[in-house]
């Protein structure tokens, strides 16, 4: 225990705050995901095959290739590809991004393809009637679909938009690998300088049981909301 | 672009392939086992023996894999008696250690895969087995094991891709798998992109394989035939 100690004695504090930065950076990501998932979801349902094809294009090669690529591309390539376009404005610095945007941005292009996937599966299995009601009542495109189709998603994507949160939660830890000091980086450095690597690992697996559990009570509370009436 | 840098790298990223494809099937080799046996401990009317079983997977299925490894690679080492056993000789090379700790995520997951497959097999099913006067035994291999199989398939075909994915975390513990040496060849030449799109070319071309399998099977064995 007085390995945990708060204070300069023990890694009680340090871990903390690694905590918060993974809550940071899971949230940070889930909501890029949903930027992305509202950009490539209607893609995905166009009646388009030149959109459709961009859309599966995104959802099959995220899904296909392994996370740690991923945040690999964006590790190396990130600074490259921001200082490339720099230079088009005449801007020849070298520019450092932070590891925080690195890594929520990996990691929010991830959970995006699995999240524009769940949306997917909601939307077409929300009953044709509703759109066609929706239209017949003269309601325009932006009330269809914030008051009579987006409602009834939710429901329907709450439970998967929870396999979702998990899944981006538990990826934040693959960051450590860019040196972000989360949960895993902290205990990584932890038990480099303590040499008690089974206790800070346990540990840190703690943390993540507890994130997963306090995240799964939250949202059986969102869900019960969102199914009210059925 | 560089093609060059794709065409060279091309070969040493293949050769690494192998190291993954290892691991990954010895992996899903061992988990499977270890999924069914766990899927029958779950189903077990003992409250105890029960428990257990959830508590092991929900432990694995909560923790990031990467935890995982790194208790097992860096974590185990540290206790002495475990240095002085026989298992020793297994747990001081990443390669077992990644093996470990893959067999037993994936056995979490395919244990919750087998246990929803074996709930959803209707009751009618094993009482006609029952009426028929087949023993317990024979009902239990020849008639739940392979209804159970062709209904957990979809999910055991997802659980494959997400095992391959997976793997790459044994570079984190020196392993040389596709990852590790993709992350190899970007830290040596900075081009990140021309390595990315050769190395994820592979896991995607991999993925489509397991995916056309699993589809071929799921066919294969539909009930209608």
């Amino acid at each position: 225990m007085e390995l945990l100690a708060f204070g300069k004695t023990g890694w009680g504090d340090e871990l903390f705050y690694a905590t918060l930065m993974t809550i940071a950076v899971s949230i940070t990501a889930m909501l890029v995901g949903f930027l992305f998932a509202l950009i490539f979801t209607p893609l995905k349902l166009s009646k388009y095959k030149a959109l459709n094809l961009v859309g599966n294009f995104y959802t099959t090669v995220i899904r296909g290739v392994p996370e740690l690529l991923v945040i690999y591309l964006f590790f190396f390539g990130g600074s490259g590809a921001i200082m490339y376009v720099a230079s088009i404005f005449g801007y020849y610095e070298y520019i450092e991004i932070n590891a925080f945007i690195t890594g929520s941005m990996a990691i929010g292009i991830i959970s995006g393809a699995y999240s524009t996937e769940v949306f997917r599966g909601a939307i077409q299995s929300i009953d044709k009637g509703q759109f066609e009601a929706a239209k017949v009542l003269g309601i325009n495109k932006f009330g269809q679909f914030y008051k009579i189709i987006l409602p009834q998603m939710l429901r329907l994507a709450i439970p998967n938009l929870s396999n979702v949160w998990q899944i981006t939660l538990k990826d934040t830890s693959l960051i450590s690998v860019t040196g972000l000091v989360e949960i895993m980086r902290q205990s990584y450095i932890a038990a480099g300088s303590t040499r008690d690597p089974l206790f800070f690992y346990s540990f840190a697996a703690v943390l993540y049981l507890l994130l997963t559990y306090v995240s799964m009570k939250l949202i059986n509370k969102l869900e019960v909301k969102y199914s009210r009436g059925y | 672009m560089d093609l060059d840098l794709m065409i060279t790298s091309f070969p040493k990223l293949l050769g690494a392939t192998i190291v993954t494809l290892k691991l990954l099937s010895a992996s899903l080799f061992f988990g499977l086992f270890l999924g069914l046996f766990f899927a029958i401990l779950r189903l077990n009317k003992n409250i105890f023996i029960n428990k257990f079983a959830y508590v092991y997977s929900y432990i694995f299925r909560g923790t990031p894999l990467l935890v995982q490894i790194f208790i097992i690679y860096f974590g185990l080492g540290q206790i002495e008696y475990l240095r002085t056993t026989f298992l020793w000789v297994i747990l001081k090379e990443p390669y077992w250690c990644a093996i470990i700790a893959f067999t037993l995520n994936t056995g979490a997951y395919t244990s919750e895969i087998l246990r929803s497959a074996f709930q959803t097999i209707k009751p009618g099913i094993i009482e006609a087995g029952k009426s028929l006067g087949i023993s317990n035994k024979i009902i239990f291999f020849k008639i739940q094991i392979p209804i159970a199989i062709r209904q957990s398939l979809p999910a055991y075909g997802n659980e494959i891709i997400l095992m391959m994915k997976g793997t790459s975390l044994a570079s984190t513990v020196t392993l040389m798998d596709l990852t590790g040496v993709a992350k190899y060849i970007i830290s040596t030449t900075f081009k990140p992109i021309e390595v990315f799109v050769v190395a994820g070319g592979i896991y995607l071309f991999m993925t489509f394989i397991i995916h056309n399998v699993i589809k071929y099977l799921e066919k294969k064995y539909s009930f209608q035939q």
